[in-house]
C-alpha cells in the first residue's frame, strides 16, 4: 500500500513538471544566495581577525560555501530532469540516475540541517574568541612599532568608531592598560615618573581613553582625559554623563553584529531545507507518476504517484534489514550475497 | 540621391527587426540604469545637504531621472514596433507613427547628450555651495542648544570621520572660530577670561581641533590641543607631523567624492547616448525599407533603406518650406474676397518685350 498516493492525468503531470521546474530554479537562486552569504561571512571574519586574535573558526562560512555550491549543482540537475520529464525519450536517459539522486539529496538535506545547527551554536565560540581577542587588542594598542602589530591601533580605532563602542566590556578597560607608548612619554618629567612608579608593573596608567571612544552626538566637545575627575572639567559629572563617550563595550557590539548575521543565515538555511524537501517530494511524485503509466505509448493515460512504495513503517523496517544484511555481507557467506541488490531495488 | 542607401532583402529586414527588438530591450535596461543613477545622485546630495548652501544643483539628478524614465518608455515602444515589423501586415498599424517616433527619439538623444554634459558642468556650483555651507556649519558647530542647529555638531563630526578631512580648507580653519560653547567654559577662571579678551570679537579661540579631525593611522595617540605648541608635547614638531590629523580639507574631500560620482555617471550617459543613436539609425533603416516594400507591393522583394531620401541640403530646404507654408496658411488671401473661384485679372500692365507687341494667338491645328 503506497504512502500518500495521488492520481495523475496528463494535465496534472504537465503542471507538476512545470511547477517543479520553476521551483528547482528558485532553489538554485537560494543556493547562490547561501554561497554568497558564506563568502560575505568569511570576509567579515577576515576583516576583524585581529580583534579575534587570528584564531577564529572558519568552519561555518566554509560549510556554507560548500552547501551553496552543492545546492546549485543538485537543483540545476533536478531542473534539467523536470524539463526533460515530459519527453519519454529524454526522460529514459535520466531514469536510472533518479534513485541515487534522491538519496544524495537526502544526504544533502542532512548536511543543511547540520549547517543550520552550527550557525546557531557557533555563536558561543565567536563570543569567547571576541572576548579574548579584544583584550589582547587593547593591550597591544600602543605597539605601533612592533612588526605584526603595527596596525592594531588603526584597526581598534576604526572598530570603535564603526561599531560605536569603547573598550572590551566598557570604557574602564582602557584605565587598566598603558595605551600610550613609552616613545611618546617624557621620562624626565616628574609627573610621568610618579605615575609609572605608582603601580607594580611600572605601567603608565591614567583615567583617559583614546579619541575613537568619543561620541559625536555629545553636545559638548569630547572629554577624553581625567574622565573620573569631576573638578578637572567645568560643569561635568562623570556618573551622570552618558553622551560623552560610547558606553557600550566592543565585545557586546561586535557579538550582536555577528550573532544577527549568523542567525539570519541559519534561518535562510532552514528555509532552504524546507524548499529542498518540497523539491524532493515533487520529484518523487513526478518520477513515480511517469513510471506507473498503464500505457507507456499513450501520453494521455492516467497514472498514480506516491512518496513511498510501501507504508512508512514497512519502509523503515526494510531499511533496517538492509543495513543488517550490509553488515553481514562482509562476512563470507556465499548463499546470501545475490539477495541484497534485489532488496535495494525495492525502494 | 539618398543618404547612405543600403539594399535589404527579406531575410535581412527580418534579421534587422529581430536585432533591433533585442537592442531596444537592452536600451530599456540602460534607461532604468540611468534612472537609478539619477536617484543615487539625488540621495547622495541629500545626505550632505546640511553642509551645502542653497544652490541650483538639484537640476542634474532631476534631469537624469527624467531622461531615464523617458528612455525606458521610448525604447519600450520601439521594441514593440520592431517586434511587429517582421510581419508586413502588422507594420501597417505602426506605419503612420514610425516617422514621428523617429523624429521624437532624435530630439530625445539631444536631451541625453545635454544630460551627459551637465554632469561635467556642475563642478563650479558645487564648489561654491560646499564652501559656503561648510563655513556656516563650522560656525554653528558649538550651537548644540539652538533649535534647528542641534545636530550640526554631530553632522560635522561624522563628516570629518567618514571623509577623513578636517575643516573647510585645512585644520587651521578651526583656530579661527569658537567651537567650544560658552556653556562649557568656566568664566571664573582667569585663563578663560584672558583668552576671551585677547581678540576683538570676544571669542574663545584656541589652537585646538575637535576629536573628529584625528587620524587613526597615526602611530601616536592623537594630539588635539595646543597643536602649534611644540613644547607642549614630547618629541613633537607640528611643521613636520603629517599623520596626527587629517590634512585634507572637507571641501576638497567632498568635491572629489562628488566629482568621481558625476564623472562615472557622465561616462555611462555618454555610452547610453551612443547606444541610443545606433538603435535609432537601425530603426530608421527598418522604417524606410519597409515603406519601400509597401510601395513595391511585393512583401518578399528587395528594397532600399536610407537615412534621408534626398541629400541633406534638399531635405533641410524642403522642411524649411513646409514650416514657412505652415506659417503662410494662416494669412487670408484678400484679392478675391477669399473666394478662390473668381478669376482676378492681372492689374499690372503686361510688358511684351522691346516692341511691346502682344503675341498672336496661334490657333491649334486639329
Amino acid at each position: 500500500m503506497p504512502f500518500m498516493p495521488v492520481k495523475f492525468n496528463l494535465q496534472k503531470r504537465v503542471k507538476l513538471a512545470q511547477g517543479l521546474w520553476m521551483l528547482y530554479w528558485f532553489s538554485v537562486i537560494a543556493g547562490i544566495l547561501i554561497f554568497s552569504l558564506g563568502i560575505f561571512f568569511k570576509i567579515e571574519l577576515r576583516k576583524r581577525s585581529e580583534m579575534m586574535d587570528d584564531n577564529e573558526s572558519h568552519l561555518v562560512p566554509n560549510l556554507l560555501i560548500l552547501a551553496g555550491m552543492l545546492a546549485c549543482g543538485f537543483n540545476a540537475f533536478g531542473g534539467k530532469v523536470c524539463h526533460d520529464s515530459l519527453d519519454p525519450m529524454k526522460f529514459s536517459k535520466w531514469k536510472p540516475m533518479l534513485k541515487t539522486y534522491l538519496q544524495l539529496c537526502c544526504g544533502f538535506n542532512i548536511l543543511l540541517v547540520l549547517v543550520s545547527l552550527l550557525c546557531f551554536l557557533m555563536q558561543f565560540s565567536v563570543y569567547l574568541t571576541l572576548a579574548e581577542g579584544l583584550s589582547y587588542a587593547i593591550r597591544f594598542y600602543k605597539d605601533t612599532d612592533t612588526p605584526g602589530r603595527c596596525f592594531m591601533k588603526r584597526t581598534l580605532d576604526m572598530t570603535q568608531i564603526e561599531f560605536r563602542c569603547c573598550g572590551n566590556n566598557n570604557f574602564r578597560d582602557w584605565f587598566e592598560v598603558q595605551w600610550i607608548s613609552n616613545r611618546y612619554l617624557d621620562m624626565s618629567n616628574d609627573v610621568v615618573k610618579d605615575r609609572v612608579l605608582s603601580n607594580v608593573e611600572g605601567k603608565y596608567l591614567m583615567d583617559s581613553v583614546p579619541f575613537s571612544c568619543c561620541n559625536p552626538g555629545s553636545p559638548r566637545p569630547c572629554i577624553q582625559h581625567h574622565l573620573t575627575n569631576n573638578s578637572a572639567h567645568y560643569d561635568y559629572d562623570h556618573r551622570t554623563e552618558e553622551l560623552n563617550i560610547w558606553t557600550r563595550g566592543c565585545r557586546e557590539a561586535l557579538f550582536s553584529y555577528y550573532s544577527s548575521l549568523m542567525s539570519s543565515i541559519g534561518v535562510l538555511v532552514l528555509f532552504t531545507i524546507v524548499l529542498e524537501s518540497v523539491d524532493m517530494a515533487g520529484l518523487k511524485y513526478l518520477s513515480t507518476a511517469l513510471e506507473t503509466m498503464s500505457e507507456p505509448e499513450n501520453p494521455e493515460c492516467e497514472s498514480e504517484g506516491w512518496l513511498l512504495e510501501k507504508g512508512v513503517k514497512e519502509t523503515f523496517s526494510d531499511l533496517l534489514t538492509k543495513l543488517k544484511t550490509l553488515g553481514r555481507t562482509n562476512q563470507v557467506e556465499g548463499g546470501d550475497a545475490p539477495e541484497t541488490p534485489a532488496a535495494f531495488a525495492s525502494i | 540621391m539618398a543618404v547612405l542607401r543600403v539594399k535589404f532583402t527579406k531575410t535581412k529586414r527580418d534579421k534587422l527587426a529581430q536585432v533591433l527588438w533585442i537592442l531596444n530591450w537592452i536600451s530599456v535596461v540602460t534607461g532604468a540604469i540611468l534612472f537609478s543613477l539619477g536617484i543615487f545622485l539625488k540621495v547622495e546630495l541629500h545626505k550632505q545637504r546640511e553642509v551645502m548652501a542653497e544652490r541650483d544643483i538639484q537640476y542634474v539628478p532631476n534631469m537624469l531621472i527624467a531622461v531615464g524614465l523617458i528612455a525606458c518608455a521610448i525604447n519600450f515602444l520601439g521594441g514593440k514596433i520592431c517586434y511587429d515589423c517582421v510581419d508586413t501586415t502588422k507594420f501597417l498599424r505602426w506605419k503612420l507613427i514610425m516617422l514621428p517616433y523617429i523624429i521624437c527619439t532624435f530630439f530625445f538623444t539631444f536631451c541625453v547628450l545635454v544630460g551627459a554634459l551637465m554632469c561635467y558642468c556642475m563642478h563650479g556650483e558645487l564648489e561654491e555651495s560646499l564652501n559656503l555651507g561648510l563655513t556656516e556649519a563650522m560656525r554653528f558647530y558649538k550651537d548644540t542648544d539652538t533649535p534647528g542647529r542641534c545636530f550640526l555638531k554631530r553632522t560635522v563630526d561624522m563628516l570629518q570621520v567618514q571623509f577623513q578631512c578636517c575643516g573647510n580648507n585645512g585644520y587651521k580653519d578651526w583656530f579661527q572660530i569658537q567651537w567650544i560653547s560658552n556653556r562649557y567654559l568656566d568664566m571664573s577662571q582667569k585663563q578663560v577670561v584672558d583668552r576671551l579678551r585677547s581678540n576683538v570679537d570676544g571669542k574663545y579661540l584656541l589652537d585646538g581641533v575637535p576629536f573628529s579631525c584625528c587620524n587613526f593611522n597615526s602611530p601616536r595617540p592623537c594630539i588635539q590641543q595646543q597643536i602649534t605648541n611644540n613644547s607642549a608635547h614630547f618629541n613633537y614638531e607640528h611643521q613636520t607631523e603629517e599623520l596626527n590629523l587629517w590634512m585634507k580639507g572637507c571641501q576638497q574631500a567632498l568635491l572629489e567624492y562628488y566629482t568621481n560620482i558625476m564623472q562615472s555617471i557622465g561616462l555611462t550617459v555618454l555610452i547610453t547616448w551612443l547606444f541610443e543613436l545606433s538603435v535609432l539609425t537601425g530603426v530608421r533603416y527598418l522604417q524606410t525599407s519597409l515603406e519601400n516594400v509597401l510601395r513595391q507591393e511585393d512583401p518578399n522583394s528587395e528594397s532600399d533603406g536610407w537615412l534621408l531620401e534626398n541629400s541633406f541640403m534638399e531635405t533641410a530646404r524642403s522642411n524649411l518650406n513646409i514650416i514657412k507654408s505652415l506659417g503662410k496658411g494662416n494669412q487670408i488671401d484678400t484679392a478675391g474676397n477669399g473666394d478662390p473661384n473668381i478669376n482676378v485679372p492681372s492689374t499690372s500692365k503686361a510688358h511684351y518685350g522691346p516692341d511691346n507687341v502682344p503675341p498672336k494667338q496661334i490657333t491649334e491645328a486639329s
